[in-house]
């Protein structure tokens, strides 16, 4: 077990760092680099991309996805746009700025080193997937567009309309694709990672379930990439893609990898508010419209008039009048909470009451009908479908969901994680957002970890390896693994009890909602703690799994991922109560200002929260590793 | 809120590729008319699990319109009856109590049934693998805004570029035919001026493969109305126009070469 935790970051100057990293980094010749088996679990922004430059370079790459085709990934619908340090407006903007804006909208609660190279790789970026045929918004003049978004005061916001992660998913997945075709990359789809496999302390492949055939295979590698995605299912509703999962992070971590900051996720503050309880995902509205719709409530907590009958005297435009100079672009966890404060001192809108105003007449009477329709002509339309009003003519109304994790699988700078040959990327790490994550910034982050990243600290990893044998996948190790895979399936199917994974699913995220969403106390969590080991052993008495292992069986998936989400949750819950401070979008109400904000304490926190597994998610061992702040400020965050 | 009730529901059920299915009936109570199609599916499925039957295997993920997973024929329709969106972005609202609903998966030769409304869409990726990319390895691209492209240019790239690759143009063709989903990349890459450089070779790549897969195209038309995205049958005519050059340029490329 890991008792100390080192980070590896190279020595000099912050923004010198990487530069070092890459001049002393060994590298692989590239006749050498096909005797090389590289597997990368996901396919999404990060696993696409890695698994492309990694085959271009000449490893052998297979690739593994539970999707139907690449093309599919949660990233698909990320909706508003991806930062980078281009200043191509000439407003001001630098890789420091675009760094700086990082640290302080993770409420510093994340690794100098690791955010500083994102912010120098992120130009990169947009110059790699425009040669890719990305089609971003252009002027005119034919240059590219920028938009703002919250928590910065530039525009450095690419976009390809409002859907931005599926032009740039699109990007990685033909140039994916493209070494599919050649050969270079194996994909093997509707196939799930279901175990790590780990020899004498090194990751040596996975176990693996054919979604169509329930057939167990092992798969052996000389290193692992896991890119997994996001742990926002746990909450039940979320904007995250229904079969977003935490299940390879999560047997990963029971295999020896870490698991950092798990309570720090993200509640997102514009997405449609629940219209029923038969309600099986909730759809984020593009933060992007805060930079033309006005967050309104009526100051009246009993006003149920129209909102065009509400005179402006009568409106409360909060974000405006607490937040004055970032205003409606106030970060992320500022705005949801202010937005569930006034839901829950009753000034609500809706049928429900349950959401705010988020208005563009202003903006239409300012820019014209047309203007605005062209900005966010297709989010306007999914909103008209889903809530079946229209808001060109009446406010959108808007409340937070669950939308991101900022936690995740523990890495080093090489995005490593304890596990030697294993990797973490993208969503599945914890690396670059701290305790909160500005907008704009995951698709960079995991286009960065794919394509500038992980080709650099993979061959490192390798080139000592040349010519060395690895474990084959008829090593016991895997046998074992395999056998403990089809334990646990078969396990599902024979507990013959009355309640479907669904049903659990539900329950459990109302309580991680309840107790570990955007407001924590301590007595709320121990609730949760006490709550949780016993809704979880009804679920290993009382589950239902109908139909059998041997083909399609979207109930048994769904018991394995419900089952890995009871783990996770009672982890985070554990890890909230554990950090008695507020920071980011980790709001413990004991700790806030007399203005209720966030209040930190840098004294006793400034660390990251590292778990080894025990395996009783309930008593974990949790490792510190200190932050250390040597070119930000630690200062107070302030959108005043 | 109001509640559907009474809702005659005849479900395609099929236990593999090589089983033969049959329909089978189910009435739905209760449903919500702000809930989506896909979560009155939900429901029927967990009173299903309550029953001890097998769930009906669908396909399905972001449940908002962008990742081409869903899909489905209901009452004949790819998407279901509402123009311009997908099964996923259907909400009961549009249904009345007493309705009958025929659900059956995509019918087409290149997409075979996996289970249930499950089918197997991976010929869409071969096209794909065959040419629908711009060779741009990792790391030499030049700055991103070197090489201006025109506002007009680029939206229009972005139109074909907006295809979610969900073969509702495949299944509403007689012929099953793949020209709408081939023609939109090919649009997209090819108006591009990164994506000259291949242009032509990329249209015969891609129209071999979907040529070795799908039906032939013959007009129809059905493809574009049934499109989600309301992909325009303008991509069809540059698919064919640029597929027709390729037969000279490819050739002039080579002998210069
Ligand atoms: C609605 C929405 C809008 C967003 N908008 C923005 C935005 O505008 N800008 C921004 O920067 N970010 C945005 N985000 C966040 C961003 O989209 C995600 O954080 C990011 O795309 C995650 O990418 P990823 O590659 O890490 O993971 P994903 O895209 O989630 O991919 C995960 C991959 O792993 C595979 N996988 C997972 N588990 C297994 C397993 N056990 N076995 C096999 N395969 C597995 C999946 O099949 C998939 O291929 C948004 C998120 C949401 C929910
Ligand atoms: S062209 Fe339209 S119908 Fe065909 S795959 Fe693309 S989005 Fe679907
Ligand atoms: S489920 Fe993604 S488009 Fe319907």
């Amino acid at each position: 077990m890991n008792t100390i935790l080192n980070a590896k970051i190279p020595s000099g100057a912050l923004h010198e760092k990487w530069d070092n990293y890459k001049a002393d980094a060994k590298l692989v010749n590239p006749n050498n680099k096909r005797k090389f088996k590289v597997i990368v679990v996901g396919t999404g922004l990060a696993g696409a991309s890695a698994a492309a430059t990694l085959a271009e370079l000449g490893y052998q790459v297979d690739a593994f996805t539970f999707h139907d085709s690449a093309r599919r990934a949660h990233s698909i619908a990320a909706q508003g746009g991806i930062n980078a340090a281009k200043n191509y407006q000439g407003d001001g903007d630098s890789i420091n700025r675009l760094f700086v804006d990082t640290i302080k909208g993770g409420d510093f609660r994340s690794r100098e080193s690791n955010v500083h190279r994102l912010a120098q790789v992120s130009v990169d970026i947009i110059d790699q997937m425009v040669a890719q045929g990305v089609p971003f918004a252009r002027e005119y003049g034919g240059m590219l567009d920028n938009r703002s978004f919250g928590g910065a005061q530039v525009s450095r916001t690419f976009y390809a309309r409002g859907q931005t992660g599926q032009q740039l998913l699109l990007g990685a997945y033909q140039q994916l694709s493209r070494q599919i075709g050649l050969g270079g990359v194996r994909l093997f789809n509707r196939t799930e990672l279901v175990d790590v496999v780990v020899v004498d302390g090194r990751c040596s492949g996975i176990v693996v379930r054919d979604l169509l055939t329930g057939e167990i295979t092992s798969h052996a590698a000389h290193a692992v990439v896991m890119a997994t995605g996001g742990y926002g299912n746990v909450y039940f509703l979320s904007t995250n893609a229904m079969n977003s999962n935490v299940t390879a992070s999560w047997r990963a971590h029971r295999r020896g990898a870490m698991f950092a900051n798990p309570c720090f996720t993200q509640i997102h503050p514009t997405c449609i508010p629940q219209s029923d309880e038969s309600q099986s995902k909730l759809t984020l509205m593009s933060e992007s419209l805060r930079n033309d719709g006005r967050v309104w409530v009526p100051k009246n907590a009993d006003d149920v008039r129209p909102a065009d009958q509400i005179p402006e005297s009568e409106r409360d435009y909060y974000l405006e009048r607490l937040y004055p100079s970032y205003g409606n672009l106030a970060a992320r966890d500022v705005s949801s909470r202010a937005a569930k404060r006034l839901v829950d001192k009753g000034h609500g809108v809706g049928p429900l009451k349950n959401g705010v105003n988020l208005d563009f007449s202003a903006a239409i009477a300012r820019l014209g009908r047309d203007v605005v329709q062209e900005r966010y002509g297709n989010l306007f339309q999914m909103y008209e479908r889903i809530a079946g009003e229209d808001p060109y003519s009446t406010p959108m109304r808007i409340y937070p969901a669950t939308h991101y994790t900022m936690g995740g699988l523990w890495v080093d700078y090489e995005l490593a994680t304890t596990i030697p040959g294993l990797y973490a990327a993208g969503e599945a790490n914890f690396s670059d957002h701290g305790a909160n994550r500005l907008g704009a910034s995951a698709l960079m982050q995991g286009l960065s970890d794919g394509y500038f990243v992980l080709p650099y600290t993979i061959s490192n990893e390798l080139a000592p390896l040349l010519n060395k044998t690895i474990p084959t996948t008829d090593h016991p190790a895997f046998v074992q693994a395999e056998a403990e895979a089809h334990e646990r399936f078969s396990g599902y199917l024979n507990v013959k009890g009355t309640r479907s994974p669904d049903w659990f699913h539900r329950e459990l995220g109302k309580i991680i909602w309840d107790y570990c969403g955007m407001e924590r106390t301590q007595q709320g969590l121990e609730k949760a703690l006490s709550e949780l080991p016993a809704l979880y052993g009804e679920f290993q008495k009382d589950l239902r799994v109908t139909g059998t292992g041997e083909s399609v069986n979207q109930t048994l998936e769904k018991a394995g991922r419900v089952d890995d989400f009871f783990q996770l949750g009672m982890l985070m819950c554990r890890d909230a109560l554990d950090r008695e401070e507020s920071c980011g979008a980790h709001f413990r109400s004991e700790y806030q200002t007399d203005e209720g904000e966030a209040l930190r304490n840098d004294q006793d926190f400034c660390h990251v929260s590292a778990y080894n597994s025990t395996g009783d998610p309930m008593n974990p061992d949790l490792v510190e590793e200190p932050l250390v702040f040597e070119t930000a400020q630690l200062a107070t965050r302030s959108y005043k | 809120m109001r509640l559907i009730n009474d809702l005659k529901l005849k479900v395609w059920r099929q236990d593999g590729p090589d089983a033969a299915g049959h329909f089978e009936s189910h009435t739905v109570e209760k449903v919500s008319d702000e809930a989506s199609f896909l979560e009155m599916l939900d429901q029927l499925n967990e009173r299903l699990i309550l029953e001890n039957k097998e769930a009906i295997v669908f396909d399905h993920d972001c449940r908002e319109g962008i990742c081409g997973t869903c899909s489905l024929m209901i009452n004949g329709q790819a998407h279901g009856p509402q123009r311009g969106s997908t099964t996923c972005q259907l909400h009961m609202r549009t249904f009345k109590s007493g309705d009958e609903i025929v659900i059956e998966p995509w019918r087409a030769k290149a997409f075979p049934i996996i289970k249930d409304l499950m089918v197997d869409r991976s010929s869409f990726d071969r096209i794909v693998e065959a040419g629908g990319f711009i060779t741009a390895p990792t790391g030499g691209a030049p700055d991103a805004n070197l090489i201006l492209v025109p506002k007009p240019v680029a939206d229009a790239a972005m139109d074909s570029a907006a295809c979610i690759g969900c073969g509702a143009c495949v299944a509403a063709c007689p012929n099953g035919a793949a020209s709408l989903f081939t023609g939109a990349k090919i649009s997209h890459l090819n108006v591009l001026p990164q994506g000259q450089a291949e242009r032509y070779k990329r249209v015969e790549a891609m129209v071999h493969a979907m040529d070795d897969q799908f039906g032939s195209c013959t007009n129809h038309g059905e493809c574009s109305s049934a499109c989600p995205k309301e992909i325009s049958l303008d991509v069809i005519a540059l698919m064919n126009s640029d597929f027709r050059k390729s037969k000279s340029k490819n050739r002039k490329a080579l002998s210069r070469s």
